[in-house]
């Protein structure tokens, strides 16, 4: 512990005050006794998860990574209620036109978080579920498969997340 | 003010509830594990955000709360979703016979 990098430990850091925010919006209260419990448990998860991921892990401070974070808010938005009546209108059709497929796509992304948030923003988007990351490749499930070609499916899946959480994370 | 966002909040709770019923509704009618899968994960996730938004309307103090909720449901509910599917293939559950391609299966069947 007394040998923690400076980027393990502003991780941590990060992971304590949004902890401590969660605590401090779920109690709605500052009292002196919440706090004081509120601190010592989100320090100790903090320190305990040091090594592990959290959405502030490699994230970048810039202000394009900001501007791109909001953009990617409003696509994502966009993206989910997209699904949503995509899905209805598969639902509800008599004939139900699926024809699905697992197709291999591939992200330009480096970062363990931006991948992350790729896999589960693919997941909640029209029609395509993460299956299966394996370094930068993803395999997803297709519910009305538009192209087994590598290609077009990366460009189809993936870029439109991947333009935001490149600036965002890399 | 307060009737405006009980009528807001009523619209928001039935477009929530409905796009939940028609999840439950994919979940029957869908023919294999993913695609049952897909349906869950993407109408529960709107359905319980709109209902959530609903809740908020018809309750402000309830606000933070619920967008804490929110937060977290985005957060769990497509990894939980992935867990499940990539589990099912491991486990070589049968996509549908409509199935055109698996090209998980073709890269990693042989050693399973």
């Amino acid at each position: 512990m007394d040998a923690m990098p400076i980027g393990r430990m502003r991780s941590a850091g990060a992971s304590f005050v949004l902890l401590m925010l969660f605590w401090v919006m779920l109690n709605g209260s500052l009292a002196s006794d919440v706090l004081i419990v509120g601190a010592v448990a989100s320090a100790a998860i903090a320190l305990i998860y040091r090594d592990g991921l959290s959405i502030f892990t490699e994230a970048r401070w810039t202000p394009a990574a900001i501007g791109a974070t909001f953009g990617y808010i409003g696509y994502f938005l966009k993206e989910l209620v997209k699904s949503n009546l995509h899905i209805a209108a598969v639902v509800l059709d008599p004939a139900l036109p699926v024809h699905p497929g697992i197709v291999k796509v591939h992200t330009r992304l480096k970062s363990r978080m931006g991948r992350l948030l790729l896999a589960n923003s693919i997941t909640l988007t029209p029609g395509t579920l993460t299956v299966a990351i394996e370094d930068e490749w993803l395999y997803v499930h297709w519910v009305t498969m538009e192209a087994a070609d590598q290609e077009e499916a990366t460009r189809q899946i993936v870029a439109g997340f991947e333009s935001y959480l490149e600036v965002m994370y890399g | 003010m307060a009737a405006v966002l009980d009528i807001l909040g009523g619209l928001l709770l039935v477009a929530g509830t409905t796009f939940l019923l028609l999840g439950g509704l994919g979940l029957v009618r869908m023919p294999d594990v993913y695609n049952r899968i897909q349906a869950g994960t993407k109408a529960t996730t709107l359905g319980t955000l709109l209902t959530l938004a609903g809740a908020a309307c018809l309750h402000p103090d309830w606000a933070i709360k619920l967008l804490l909720i929110g937060l977290f449901l985005l957060f769990t509910n497509p990894l939980s979703s992935q867990v499940l599917a990539h589990a099912a293939h491991r486990e070589h559950v049968a996509t549908t016979p409509a199935t055109e391609v698996d090209l998980l299966d073709e890269e990693t069947g042989e050693e399973a």
